[in-house]
């Protein structure tokens, strides 16, 4: 079994010695608890002050082989002023793009306040050597990216060789450096909750900022239950050391409806103190349309149909 | 975001983000200025002449003028029930009179936001809980009964089961439809005719039930609906051509019933109160089994009978469970029990507020230390925060009395036998949940704890495929089910 040499020496599961344990979830109550969130009826002001903050959280991806320079610099535009006919629509969180496209998309946004993320540590599988996720984390770096998007090692996660999953959050980490590093579970891979639980708390103790659910090419991607559980993760984190941690969704997030659905289980879950683009994010690509929709209407009183908002 | 300490304490959000008020429209049920009693397939004025207001418990606002039954009124209502079972209801097919309980159960369920707004607006409890549990599971046991009604032959193979004649059913105020469901639906089923007798403080939803079975088409007599107090009660306990009575309701009341019909003849059914067991292992999902625990109490403002109001945590898990369930009692919304975001509405009556009350201030002088979220209560109404007591000895008021209110008694213990043992050391014996990730002790405790019901890694969940009923003081006899259809059958 490979053996994590990297591994710092204050490095400590951050539960206590009283319980030295991940902890269960059962996944009948928490579906439940999810649903039932799912259900809180935002209405008007409280609406509006939620499309708002759904803007400013949404890290606007392309992920694609197809993807080019033209259609980079189209996103990053809609990325800074997502609303031309309306100035008062808040620019989002950033950009999330593959390694190749990181300089055009910091070219582009220049001095905005829309930060580069990339995806990186041969996304979105996974299945290379270190020394490739090394260098590929090295050169996103190296080309402008801010924040980091990487993949943990489901093959090593699910045959039980965490320390090979911890060994290269912590390396990986190593190489980010100051920059902001998003650690990507692929939970739609990981089966069970338990193991999403499990993930989470490896990848916070290996040093991840952010814990994020997916990469959006694994079908399910994000759902409210996920989400709940990995939050209740960062909850207990924070309960026990103080630390605190970032949560993002990505994959499957494409509604208005839905995106208020997580901020209602982020609201009740860690409360308002994580109701900061700096703190969670939305990682999708259709959802901004719909939420510009909406906004519109909030504040006209009438929808407008999708040719008014700019397919980018 | 490099600038993000690692160990830093959320400053405050740059956002407090309300919820903005979404209540339900109480204008799709309009309410009779007046209701007289439900006798014979007609809304007919009480002989007794006697009417009472019944108020909306969240303001006290006034919602309709009810007709208090009297004697001669029961009495009217028994013969309108004797005679629809003595001409035609009891003979009628089994394929057929499933038609009409099936018919109800669609009607319910095609005016389910009438029936819930009524039964919010009527008992105090959350929009959310009459909309997505007491309506549409009122509605389910309609269905499951229909199912039922002509397979009686099957569920008692050679025993050939007859119906008994005229049912007496008293309700409680805190599921009236539902409870009305649980009494009426095996009733009909299985060929009975019923006076029903809604709480005092929440006729309005069996009076929308009467026009229901009118709207069904069912024949006049069937189901009587006498509305009224303690007296019209007794009234129904006491008249000498009733066969059988069921009620739900009160230990005290229940007693009093059973020596009322000892050497009559008639059969009886009580399900009584309870003072649950909800049993966390020191392995079980924590989050999860919180979410247990807030359902187990605060659902509809712990006026359940079934509410888990004895928290057993392993004493290993203790503080870190308690930690948790404050937090997430700092989430319960209070409130308008029409907004539909309200987690917890309005106390039934100001008679069981105070008694609520009363209960908690024996639990502060006791020595029990209390707990309750900073939560704005309205100015009119009956109100009462959600609560919770730790440092709770077995000896307390507060964990042996019922207290039917968002009221928890927190107590520890050390090993699985110490937990079926503090668990079954109360009069009641109606209910307990368990919580751990090991399957095995579920069965374990299930065989073990005295309880009707045993609820693992959830609580409160209620289907009418399944039995409900109590051991010792939680009373005898099962609700739901094909066990349901006994206590309305005879067998030759």
């Amino acid at each position: 079994m490979p053996q994590a040499e990297l591994l710092p020496r204050d490095l400590e599961l951050p539960f206590d010695l009283r319980l030295p344990r991940v902890g269960a979830v059962d996944a009948v109550a928490l579906e439940a608890r999810a649903a039932d969130l799912a259900k809180r009826s935002i209405k008007q002001e409280a609406k509006l002050a939620a499309l708002d903050l759904a803007v400013r959280m949404i890290d606007l991806t392309t992920l694609e082989g197809a993807d080019t320079p033209g259609k980079v610099a189209a996103l990053c535009a809609k990325a800074m002023r997502p609303d031309p006919a309306d100035a008062t629509v808040p620019s989002v969180a950033a950009v999330c793009v593959y390694p190749n496209l990181v300089g055009v998309a910091r070219a582009k946004l220049g001095d905005s306040p829309v930060k580069v993320a990339s995806v990186a540590t041969a996304f979105p599988s996974g299945q290379s050597p270190i020394e490739v996720k090394l260098t590929d984390v090295r050169l996103a770096l190296e080309l402008g990216a801010d924040e980091i998007d990487m993949v943990i090692d489901r093959g090593a996660f699910l045959s039980g060789r965490y320390a090979k999953v911890v060994d290269e959050i912590v390396r990986v980490k190593d190489a980010c450096g100051a920059t902001h590093l998003k650690v990507i579970l692929e939970t739609g891979e990981l089966g069970t909750y338990d193991n999403v639980r499990r993930a989470s708390l490896l990848a916070i103790a290996a040093g991840a900022d952010f814990i994020k659910t997916s990469t959006g090419k694994v079908s399910p991607a994000a759902t409210l239950p996920v989400t709940l559980c990995m939050l209740e993760v960062i909850r207990d984190v924070h309960d026990d050391t103080g630390r605190v941690i970032g949560m993002k969704p990505a994959g499957g997030i494409r509604t208005a409806k839905q995106a208020i659905q997580y901020l209602c289980v982020l609201n009740e879950t860690l409360g308002p103190a994580w109701l900061t683009p700096d703190l969670f994010r939305f990682g999708a690509s259709s959802l901004l349309n719909d939420v510009l929709m909406q906004i519109r209407k909030q504040k006209t009183g009438s929808y407008q149909s999708g040719d008014y908002f700019t397919l980018d | 975001m490099a600038d993000l300490d690692r160990t830093r304490v959320p400053a405050a959000a740059p956002l407090a983000w309300e919820y903005a008020p979404a209540p339900e429209s109480r204008d799709v049920v309009r309410f009779q200025e007046r209701y007289g009693l439900f006798v014979g397939g007609e809304l007919v004025d009480p002989r007794s002449a006697e009417w009472y207001s019944t108020i909306e418990p969240a303001n006290e606002d006034h919602l309709a003028d009810i007709a208090l039954a009297g004697e001669e009124d029961v009495d009217l209502a028994v013969r309108a029930a004797r005679d629809a079972f003595e001409n035609g209801w009891s003979t009628l097919p089994g394929s057929e009179r499933a038609k009409y309980v099936f018919r109800i159960a669609r009607i319910l369920l095609e005016r389910s936001r009438e029936f819930a707004v009524a039964e919010s607006l009527n008992s105090g409890k959350p929009i959310k809980e009459s909309r997505d549990v007491d309506v549409p599971i009122a509605a389910a046991h309609f269905f499951y009964y229909a199912g039922w009604a002509d397979k009686l032959e099957y569920a008692f193979p050679n025993r050939r089961p007859q119906p008994l004649g005229v049912a007496g059913q008293i309700i409680p105020w805190n599921f009236p439809l539902l409870m009305l469901a649980w009494k009426i639906a095996p009733a009909l089923a299985c060929g009975n005719t019923v006076v029903l007798k809604p709480s005092h403080t929440t006729p309005l939803t069996a009076l929308l039930f009467a026009d229901a079975c009118r709207q069904a088409g069912l024949p006049p007599g069937v189901v009587n609906i006498v509305t009224g107090d303690g007296r019209t009660g007794a009234a129904i306990v006491r008249h000498p051509d009733v066969d059988k009575i069921a009620f739900t309701g009160s230990t005290g009341v229940g007693k009093d019933i059973q020596r009322a019909i000892a050497g009559t003849g008639k059969r009886l059914t009580l399900e009584l109160g309870g003072k649950a067991a909800n049993i966390v292992f020191d392995d079980a999902a924590l989050d999860q089994a919180v979410e247990g625990i807030v359902n187990g109490i605060f659902f509809n403002q712990g006026e359940v009978c079934c509410a888990g109001s004895r928290l057993l945590v392993q004493e290993s898990v203790h503080e870190q469970l308690i930690a948790k369930l404050k937090r997430r009692m700092g989430t319960l919304r209070v409130g308008d029990p029409l907004d539909k975001n309200t987690d917890v509405g309005a106390i039934n009556s100001r008679e069981q507020l105070e008694r609520i009350e009363e209960l908690v201030e024996s639990g502060r002088e006791e020595g029990a230390e209390i707990f309750q979220p900073e939560c704005v209560l309205p100015e009119r109404g009956f109100w009462h925060a959600p609560t919770v007591f730790t440092n709770v000895a077995q000896s307390y008021r507060i964990a042996q009395e019922e207290i039917f209110g968002p009221v928890l008694s927190v107590l520890t213990f050390r090993t699985p036998e110490e937990a079926v043992e503090k668990a079954n050391n109360t009069a009641y014996g109606l209910s307990a949940g368990v919580w751990t990730e090991k399957g095995a002790r579920i069965f374990w405790m299930a065989e073990r704890l005295r309880a009707g019901v045993v609820w693992g890694n959830t609580f409160n969940r209620f289907d009418p495929a399944s039995p409900f009923g109590g051991y010792k003081e939680s009373g005898f006899g099962r609700e739901g089910g094909r066990h349901g259809l006994e206590a309305y059958l005879r067998f030759e």
